[in-house]
């Protein structure tokens, strides 16, 4: 007959992934390499963002994108043709990343000589905001379609992020969507998220955008 | 799938608390899951049977036990205590919107037991 005994444990499932993720942002640090974490619910701007930032900081910068998406070898191509370096990183069908997963991917991509990286995280507001990727900053894409009260439905997404960027405020005139509503929702959950309305289309807010993505990797890297 | 995902992870911190204690049979581990912490109990179970078949001798009859922690939302406003699951975001007692999770969204391993 065995002898089974009960061993205490009290540790939460994240904290092997938190001390991984703090490891590799101390790498990220001592390479010079400002790694972004970008989530948002398919469809926000993620891409259409990316090609206008690689195009106005693509001659300060060298960047590269990795790509967590499932199907996403159209935004590859994209990315590429805006002259910025992207990869594909294997999610195995994950619906969130881990930083063990992130570091593979650094490692494969080679970032070393990269200042700015911008990880595209899986498309869904739950499951990424509850791993740690080991980024140095976070960002989410809000859209303007999908709701000012997106920031009520998920907090947990909202109170880990350093900025929110709000898109396609273009067609706020066809929405029922409340900016300020907005804003107060987002700073209910976060009160020191920044955030800044866009447009990926025109072009409008990129220069407080870069500026902030300028500044963040500057204090970074130095 | 956010339960598997989950499941890998607590099988690697169980394989780390075997490897300190020299263990080589689980016999059960014990969760603490709070009731908005996003995980499905049914789905992490059948996840778990999954996943424990594939691992080594120490893991493979392994029981998943889980202990759910209720929800409990707390309000800055008039300081009262509420269930989160039945009330929400907005405090029962004076409607205020400035309230936070007091506690629920835990996921820890409490114990295991093993030999
Ligand atoms: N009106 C408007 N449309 C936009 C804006 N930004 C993106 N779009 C459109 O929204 C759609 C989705 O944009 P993408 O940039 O592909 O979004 P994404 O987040 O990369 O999408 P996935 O990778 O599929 O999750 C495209 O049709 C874009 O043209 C914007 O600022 N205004
Ligand atoms: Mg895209
Ligand atoms: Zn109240």
């Amino acid at each position: 007959m065995k002898e089974f005994k009960v061993i205490e444990v009290k540790r939460s499932i994240l904290e092997d992934n938190d001390a991984d993720a703090a490891k590799l942002r101390e790498e990220l640090k001592a390479q010079g390499t400002f790694l972004l974490n970008l989530m948002s619910s398919p469809g926000a701007g993620k891409t259409t963002m990316l090609k206008r930032v690689i195009s106005m900081l693509g001659d300060e910068l060298k960047i590269g994108i990795m790509e967590a998406d499932i199907d996403s070898d159209v935004d590859a191509q994209a990315i590429a043709e805006a002259g910025a370096r992207s990869i594909q990183l294997h999610t195995g069908g994950m619906c969130h990343l881990d930083a063990a997963m992130t570091r593979q991917g650094i490692l494969e991509f080679g970032a070393e000589d990269l200042d700015l990286v911008v990880l595209e995280n899986v498309g869904n507001l739950v499951c990424p905001a509850e791993f740690d990727t080991g980024a140095c900053r976070n960002a989410m894409i809000l859209s303007v379609p999908e709701g000012d009260d997106k920031p009520l439905k998920y907090p947990l997404m909202f109170s880990v992020c350093d900025v929110v960027l709000i898109n396609k405020i273009d067609v706020l005139p066809y929405f029922d969507f409340d900016m300020e509503k907005c804003k107060e929702y987002i700073q209910m959950r976060n009160p020191k998220a920044k955030i800044i309305p866009i447009s990926a289309r025109t072009g409008e807010g990129f220069m407080e955008w870069t500026q902030w993505l300028r500044e963040e990797a500057a204090a970074w890297t130095k | 799938m956010h339960e598997l995902g989950v499941v890998f992870h607590v099988i690697k911190m169980v394989e780390e608390v075997a490897r300190e204690n020299d263990l080589t049979q689980v016999e059960s581990v014990t969760l603490e899951l709070g009731e908005v912490s996003g995980v499905i109990d049914s789905y992490l179970e059948n996840c778990w049977n999954w996943a424990v078949k594939k691992q080594e001798k120490l893991l493979r009859e392994a029981d998943l036990i889980i202990e759910t922690i209720p929800a409990v939302t707390y309000c800055e406003d008039c300081q009262n205590l509420y269930g989160t699951i039945e009330h929400g975001k907005i405090c029962p007692r004076c409607k205020s919107p400035h309230t936070y999770l007091q506690q629920g969204n835990e996921f820890r391993i409490k114990e295991i037991s093993a030999c």
